[in-house]
């Protein structure tokens, strides 16, 4: 089988998720070929070829462009499989492949199953099989589900270029805003998602971490609410931890906040809905209403 | 300026979800429906447009069966000025491109200028209709926009990546945009807007009058992830599960 990868790099470097790409073939025993936007100096390490488009011309963030530049790719290696990473870049971009190809698309795979594809759903308390009819399909991986390959090998470069115009004019890349707390090197984070219920209930988290001797963290929607600051946020676009003791109270455990704390020794959630995805990932998890609980839990500590 | 603003109606995600009969999606019956939370917040942000612009037109568009109106009826009440409800039954065995094909081919003569969707449904997770809306329509589409300003019809979006990085892109009108969360503060219906809305026009089509393309993938099936296990699950009264955990912790980790 022939499967053509998609790199990504971003400010000039090669993303590692462009390993769980190589990854996925080996595990599929598949023939693999890359395309990359990027630059010779930071080719990814395997054997195969690698079509390579250069960053300063084309734009790092060019999807238009790229999806002309992919397109003439295709044609040449006539893959069944095009594999994305399910990132910022690969959910804009895929699509547009698919469109052009018309190939289905499935989004966010997470496991092969006899020739059809896992996909988490319902904010994975389901997962789907999807088979695609056409041909060629093409693919977007969820970040982390497959084991990068090790970085061995030389790829045979053939350089790719295209008049590639963009429809959006890309202006350049914005930092995120200073940071407060460095959550990263907190050894116990206490994490406040949407459960809390109300704003106010944020003072009830900060002063449980408190007193527990760490931070407090939060997850997403508690950000969005405006409950806590950006740098209170854990998650993919938000801070990646690594605690020894990571308290998730009231967060669901969408893949994106998992992403941001999985690498925490010892996880307990505490959440009302015994059957909410965090549990999975948790030592323990405690099922109860926050409300009594953390109180509780205060005087217990205190006791 | 005619703006189009389309939405899905989803479960919400707190629920307990069966599997369907047929093992392919999930048993509708018991579960409360809302709006997709990521088109509300395109929602908001159609509403704010023309309320910039003040000459503009509001259509919110929803794909589904009849449930899909009262989605549509808060969109209404949100500010949008008129409804389209596509009515279809076999929504959930619909893929991505079919449906964005059934969207293109109402939108394709109305000439909107502005198209917003959320960048991904909350039940399906694909975050693909609305890019394959603007593909087919040969429009720019901008996408996961965490911020959003409109000038002398070009749009600067602010697109989110990953570990809080944000890209800046510029584009002109016409142009498709996909919403992310956090990109505004999505309003809540005030009691006199939602009796306004009862008043607006909601238009029924049958996605019979549209044309479809054939699916290109096909669910196969859908079940629970398997339980990894090893977690420990504690229940029971709250006085004695802080007990019970806070001895667990102090056993397994060094840190209390």
């Amino acid at each position: 089988m022939k499967i053509l990868l998609v790199g990504e790099s971003r400010e000039g470097k090669l993303l590692g998720s462009s390993y769980e790409l190589i990854g996925f073939a080996k595990k599929l025993g598949a023939e693999a070929s890359m395309f990359l936007v990027g630059s010779s100096d930071q080719a990814p390490a395997f054997d195969g070829t690698l079509y390579l488009a250069d960053a300063g011309r084309c734009g790092e963030f060019n999807p238009s462009g790229h999806k002309e530049l992919l397109l003439d790719v295709v044609r040449r290696e006539n893959p069944e499989l095009v594999v994305f990473c399910h990132s910022s870049y690969g959910w804009d971009l895929a699509p547009r492949l698919a469109c052009a190809l018309k190939a289905a698309q499935v989004s966010e795979v997470v496991d092969v199953d006899d020739g059809a594809f896992v996909v988490p759903c319902c904010n994975a308390k389901l997962r789907r099989t999807v088979r695609p009819k056409s041909a060629m399909a093409v693919l977007t991986l969820q970040a982390g589900a497959f084991t990068p390959a090790e970085p061995t090998g030389a790829p045979q470069v053939v350089p790719v270029e295209a008049e590639a115009k963009a429809t959006a004019e890309f202006v350049g890349y914005e930092a995120s805003e200073a940071k407060g707390v460095d959550l990263s090197r907190a050894e116990i984070i206490v994490s406040a998602g949407r459960g809390i219920g109300k704003k106010e209930n944020i003072d009830i988290i900060a002063e449980l971490a408190r007193a527990m001797g760490g931070e407090f963290g939060a997850s997403r929607p508690v950000v969005d609410a405006g409950w806590a600051g950006h740098d209170r946020q854990v998650g993919s676009t938000g801070q990646t931890v690594a605690p020894k003791l990571y308290m998730a109270c009231g967060i669901s455990g969408a893949i994106q906040h998992l992403m941001g704390m999985k690498k925490a020794e010892f996880v307990v959630a505490v959440n009302s809905d015994k059957d909410a995805p965090i549990g999975e990932l948790a030592d323990v998890l405690v099922v109860a209403d926050l409300k009594e609980f953390v109180p509780a839990f205060m005087n217990c500590l205190q006791g | 300026m005619k703006i189009l603003v389309c939405i899905k109606q989803v479960p919400d995600m707190e629920s307990k979800f069966k599997v369907d009969s047929a093992g392919t999606w999930y048993d509708e019956s018991n579960l409360a429906f809302r709006i997709n939370e990521y088109d509300e917040y395109a929602v908001e942000q159609a509403v704010q447009v023309r309320e910039q612009v003040g000459d503009a037109d509001v259509t919110v568009l929803s794909v589904g069966p009849e449930r899909v109106k009262e989605a549509m009826k808060k969109a209404l009440a949100m500010g949008c000025d008129r409804g389209v409800h596509i009515a279809d039954d076999a929504i959930a065995s619909r893929d991505p491109f079919e449906i964005a094909s059934i969207i293109t081919d109402f939108a394709a003569d109305k000439n909107y200028d502005l198209i917003f969707t959320g960048m991904q449904s909350q039940d399906r997770g694909s975050a693909q209709v609305g890019v394959l809306v603007a593909e087919m329509l040969g429009r720019p589409a901008l996408t996961t926009i965490v911020g959003f300003t409109l000038d002398n019809g070009v749009i600067t979006a602010k697109r989110e990546l990953e570990g809080g990085m944000k890209g800046v892109l510029k584009a002109p009108l016409p142009a498709l945009v996909t919403c992310q969360l956090g990109l505004n503060t999505p309003r809540y219906p005030t009691l006199p807007n939602i009796m306004k809305a009862k008043k607006k026009e909601l238009l029924s089509l049958s996605v019979a009058e549209l044309a479809k393309s054939e699916a290109l993938a096909a669910t196969e099936k859908v079940a629970f992830p398997e339980k990894r296990g090893g977690g420990l699950i504690l229940e029971g009264e709250p006085a004695d599960l802080a007990g019970r955990l806070l001895g667990i912790l102090r056993e397994k980790t060094n840190v209390l």
